[in-house]
C-alpha cells in the first residue's frame, strides 16, 4: 500500500504524561512523526494534537486505533491532505545589511503574502504562513541572503467535515452528572 | 465545572475524617475489597507500610523476595480469582524490578494495581536518591498510570486506577505517590469510579453486527472457533459452552484461552499455534468460517499471516476495537464483552453438529496421537518425558488442580496434556513469555484460590530466575505444590539450536545445584525423583502433604516439543516429528 501523510487529530483530557504515551505509539513502530502540535480545542478543558506522519492507510488505521485506546483520548480521527484545511507558520531572521542591499526583497515578500514582524539594524524577522510548499519556497528564495535562523511550526489543521465531540462530550455528562 | 469521572455513591460509611495520604492509601484499598497484596518496602514507600502495620489484621501484605515476584504473585491471584491483583513497591529500584510483571500484565490483559513510592515531590528530577522516572519508564507497558503529588488526589485516583484496571479489557495500573504525599493530610472521603467520560471500556452491543455473524455461522459448512481469554475474562464460560453445544462448531483455544471449556469437551479440539495440535492448525486453512473469541491473533497462534486462514470468512468477537483487523482481516466484526455478544449470538444460531467436519478433525487427531502423543505418553521409551508427568498429576488431581506453568518446552507440555475441568485454572505467561513467572504467580494463585490445589510446573532454567520466592512460601507457609522438569538445559531454545543452528548448543546447557537441597534449605518438603517406576508415588506423596511442597523430576535431555509450526511457515505447514 501506497504512504502518503496523514494528518492525526487527537481531542484528550489534558493530561500530564498523555504526550509521551501518544509518542510511544509512534516510536514502537518506528515510524517518524513529521510534526506535532497541541492546543487547547474549541472546548474547554479538551486539547487537541495533531500528528502529521507519513503511513499507509492500513498503518494509521490500526495507530489511530491505538490512540483511541488511550484512557484520557476522547477521540481520535485520521484524515488525508485533501480532506483538511491546513497552515504552517515560519519565521526567517535575515541580516539587516544582506536585505536591505538588494531590492528585489520588498517585491517577492509582498508576492508570497510574508510579512515582516522585526526590524532592526542588524537583523529583520519575517514570517510567511502557509502550506509546506508555499513556506518551503520563501526558505529558498532566502537562503542566498544568508539565514541566520529557520523555523517552522507543526502542522495546524481544521477538517472540512464537522467533529463530533461536543456530543460525545456532553452524553457522558447527561448520562453520569453527579451534581 | 464539567463532569471528567462518574462515581458511585459513597461506599463509605465514614463521614469525612482526616487522614495521612499513607492511610487514605490502605483506606482505599479496603474500599475496593483487597485483602490480599504482595510487596517489598523501602524507603519511599515506608509511610505506607507503617500504615500497613496499624492495618494487618485487615489486609495480608505478602513479603516476596523481589519486586518482580509480587507483580507476578498479584498475577497469579488475580488470574484464579478474577479480582484486582496489587503489587507495592519503593521507588527506584523497587518501581523499576516492577516493570516484567507489569509487561507481562499488559500483554495478557490481567487486572494489576501497581502502588510505587516515590521521593518527594520537591526533589522530582534533581536525579535524588532511588528516584527513577518510573511513570516514563511504565507509560507503554500500563493501561493507565499517574504520579500523585498531593496527598488529595489519592482517594480519587486510586478509584480510578481499580476501574480502569478492571474494566473492559483489563491490564495493569501504576499510580505513583511522591513521600510528601504519603505525609501530608487529607480529608477522607472514598468513592468508587464508576466512569471516564475519555473511556469507553464496554463497546455497547451492535444487534447488526450479531445478526450478521449469526448467518454466515449458519450457513457454514466447515465453521471452527478459536477462542481466548476474553472467554474467561468476560466471565462467559457457560454461555460460550451453550454456544458451542448448540452449534455443534468444533472450538480450539490460545494458550491463555484454555480451561474455559473442559479438556474433554467433546468439541474440544485443542490448542492453536506454534506447539498446537494437528487437527485444529492443519483445518485453520480449511475452514469455511473462523469464530475468533476473545482473543488477538498473536503471532504465535497464526504464523505466517499471507497464509493463514485466507480461504475463511472471519467473525471476530472481540472487546477492544483496536485488536478488529490488527493482524487479520475482518468481514465480521461483532465488537462488545463476549458475554453479552454470545447471549445475543446464542438466539440466532441453528443447532447443528457439523458431524462430518468433526470426522476431518478427529483423523487428524489420530495421526498427531499415533506420531507424537503416543510417543510423548510413551512409558516404555527410556527416559521420562515431561508429558508423562504432566498424566500423573492429572491422574492424581482429577483435572481439578490450578496448573502455573513457567515459560518453555515444560509449558508446552503442561498445557497441552494438562486436564482441566472447570475455569481459570491455568496460570501461564503467554504474550510476554516471561521466565521466572511461574514460582511468584503460584503463591498469587493458591492465596487467590486457597481452597484449590496448586501445582507449579517449572523448568529448571526458569526456576531459577525467580527461586528466591522459596522465601516467601517457606514465611507464608502457603502449600504449592513446585514440580521443576530439569532436563539440564534450557530446553527450547536447545530445540531451536537443534532445528535451526545446526545443534549450536550456545549457552543452552546448564549446570544446575542441588535443587532439593536448595528447598530443604528453606524447610521445604522436597524429593528428587530420576526414575519412571518413582514418579506415582512421589506425586502422591506431594499432593497428600500437607504444606508446600518441592519435587524435581529429571527428564530427558534432548526432548523436543512437537508438533511444530517453524517460525514463517504457514500454520498448516505444522510439522510432527
Amino acid at each position: 500500500m501506497e504512504k502518503k501523510n496523514f494528518t492525526v487529530s487527537i481531542y484528550t483530557e489534558n493530561n500530564l504524561g498523555l504526550l509521551s504515551r501518544i509518542a510511544a505509539i509512534f516510536l514502537k513502530r518506528h515510524i517518524n512523526i513529521e510534526s506535532i502540535t497541541a492546543s487547547p480545542s474549541e472546548v474547554t478543558e479538551v486539547m487537541r494534537f495533531i500528528i502529521v506522519v507519513e503511513v499507509t492507510e492500513e498503518q494509521i488505521k490500526k495507530i489511530v486505533g491505538q490512540i483511541e485506546k488511550q484512557i484520557e483520548v476522547i477521540k481520535a480521527f485520521y484524515h488525508t491532505a485533501e480532506e483538511m484545511i491546513y497552515q504552517e507558520t515560519a519565521l526567517y531572521k535575515i541580516k539587516s545589511s544582506e536585505f536591505l542591499d538588494d531590492l528585489n526583497v520588498q517585491e517577492f515578500i509582498k508576492a508570497t503574502n510574508a510579512r515582516i514582524v522585526t526590524v532592526t539594524p542588524k537583523f529583520f524577522v519575517i514570517e510567511k504562513t502557509g502550506k509546506r510548499s508555499e513556506v518551503d519556497e520563501l526558505y529558498e528564495t532566502l537562503k542566498p541572503y544568508g539565514l541566520m535562523q529557520f523555523v517552522r511550526s507543526g502542522t495546524i489543521a481544521v477538517t472540512k467535515n464537522e467533529m463530533p465531540i461536543t456530543g460525545i462530550l456532553e452524553k457522558f455528562n447527561t448520562t453520569n452528572s453527579i451534581s | 465545572m464539567e463532569v471528567k469521572t462518574a462515581s458511585f455513591e459513597k461506599t463509605s460509611a465514614d463521614t469525612s475524617l482526616t487522614v495521612s495520604g499513607a492511610e487514605a492509601v490502605i483506606k482505599c484499598l479496603l474500599e475496593e475489597g483487597v485483602e490480599t497484596i504482595y510487596g517489598y518496602p523501602g524507603g519511599a514507600i515506608m509511610p505506607v507500610y507503617d500504615e500497613l502495620y496499624k492495618y494487618q489484621d485487615k489486609i495480608h501484605h505478602v513479603l516476596t523476595r523481589h519486586e518482580q515476584g509480587a507483580t507476578h504473585a498479584a498475577q497469579g491471584y488475580a488470574r484464579v480469582s478474577g479480582k484486582v491483583g496489587v503489587a507495592v513497591a519503593t521507588s527506584g529500584p523497587g518501581a523499576t524490578n516492577l516493570v516484567t510483571g507489569i509487561a507481562d500484565a499488559q500483554i495478557d490483559s490481567t487486572p494489576l494495581v501497581c502502588i510505587t513510592g516515590q521521593v518527594g515531590s520537591h526533589l522530582l528530577g534533581s536525579d535524588a536518591f532511588q528516584e527513577t522516572d518510573i511513570v516514563g519508564i511504565s507509560t507503554p507497558i500500563t493501561k493507565w498510570n499517574y504520579q500523585v503529588t498531593r496527598a488529595e488526589e489519592i482517594p480519587e485516583v486510586i478509584a480510578k486506577a481499580f476501574y480502569i484496571a478492571k474494566s473492559g479489557r483489563p491490564g495493569p495500573v501504576l499510580v505513583d505517590i511522591t513521600k510528601d504525599a504519603q505525609f501530608a493530610s487529607l480529608e477522607f472521603n472514598y468513592k468508587k469510579c464508576s466512569g471516564i467520560r475519555s473511556y469507553k471500556p464496554n463497546p455497547e452491543v451492535n444487534l447488526s453486527e450479531v445478526q450478521k455473524a449469526a448467518e454466515v455461522i449458519n450457513s457454514a459448512k466447515k465453521p471452527m472457533i478459536v477462542f481466548g481469554q476474553g472467554v474467561i475474562l468476560g466471565g462467559a464460560e457457560e454461555i460460550f459452552k451453550d454456544f458451542v453445544e448448540k452449534t455443534g462448531i468444533p472450538a480450539a483455544w490460545t494458550i491463555l484461552g484454555l480451561s474455559a471449556l473442559p479438556t474433554k469437551h467433546p468439541l474440544n479440539v485443542g490448542m492453536v499455534g506454534m506447539h498446537g495440535n494437528y487437527a485444529p492448525n492443519i483445518l485453520t486453512n480449511e475452514c469455511d468460517v473462523l469464530i475468533a473469541i476473545g482473543m488477538r491473533f498473536d503471532d504465535r497462534v497464526t504464523g505466517n499471516l499471507d497464509h493463514y486462514a485466507k480461504q475463511a470468512k472471519v467473525v471476530h468477537m472481540e472487546i477492544d476495537p483496536a485488536e478488529i483487523n490488527k493482524n487479520v482481516h475482518t468481514d465480521f466484526p461483532v465488537l462488545g464483552n463476549v458475554n453479552e455478544t454470545l447471549k445475543a449470538l446464542l438466539e440466532l444460531v441453528k443447532p447443528n453438529a457439523h458431524e462430518e467436519w468433526h470426522n476431518t478433525f478427529k483423523e487428524l487427531y489420530k495421526t498427531e496421537y499415533d506420531k507424537v502423543i503416543s510417543r510423548n505418553l510413551d512409558v516404555n521409551k527410556q527416559y521420562m518425558g515431561m508429558a508423562e508427568v504432566i498424566q500423573q498429576i492429572n491422574i492424581n488431581t482429577e483435572g481439578k488442580a490450578v496448573i502455573v506453568s513457567d515459560v518453555g518446552q515444560h509449558q508446552m507440555a503442561a498445557c497441552r496434556y494438562s486436564d482441566f475441568t472447570q475455569t481459570r485454572s491455568n496460570v501461564t505467561s503467554g504474550g510476554l513469555g516471561t521466565m521466572g513467572f511461574a514460582l511468584p504467580a503460584a503463591i498469587g494463585a493458591k492465596m487467590g484460590s486457597p481452597e484449590r490445589e496448586v501445582v507449579a510446573i517449572i523448568g529448571d532454567g526458569g526456576y531459577q530466575m525467580t527461586i528466591q520466592e522459596l522465601g516467601t512460601i517457606f514465611q507464608t507457609k502457603v502449600p504449592v505444590k513446585i514440580v521443576i522438569l530439569n532436563n539440564g538445559f534450557l530446553g527450547m531454545v536447545r530445540q531451536w539450536q537443534q532445528l535451526f543452528f545446526d545443534r549450536r548448543y550456545a549457552s543452552t546447557e546448564m549446570t544446575n545445584p542441588d535443587f532439593v537441597t536448595i528447598a530443604q534449605g528453606y524447610h521445604i518438603e522436597a524429593k528428587r525423583v530420576t526414575e519412571r517406576s518413582q514418579l506415582k508415588d512421589a506425586i502422591e506423596e506431594m499432593m497428600d502433604h500437607d504444606g508446600p511442597y518441592f519435587l524435581e523430576v529429571k527428564v530427558e535431555q534432548e526432548e523436543n516439543v512437537f508438533p511444530m509450526v517453524p517460525t514463517g511457515a504457514s500454520v498448516s505447514d505444522i510439522i510432527l516429528e
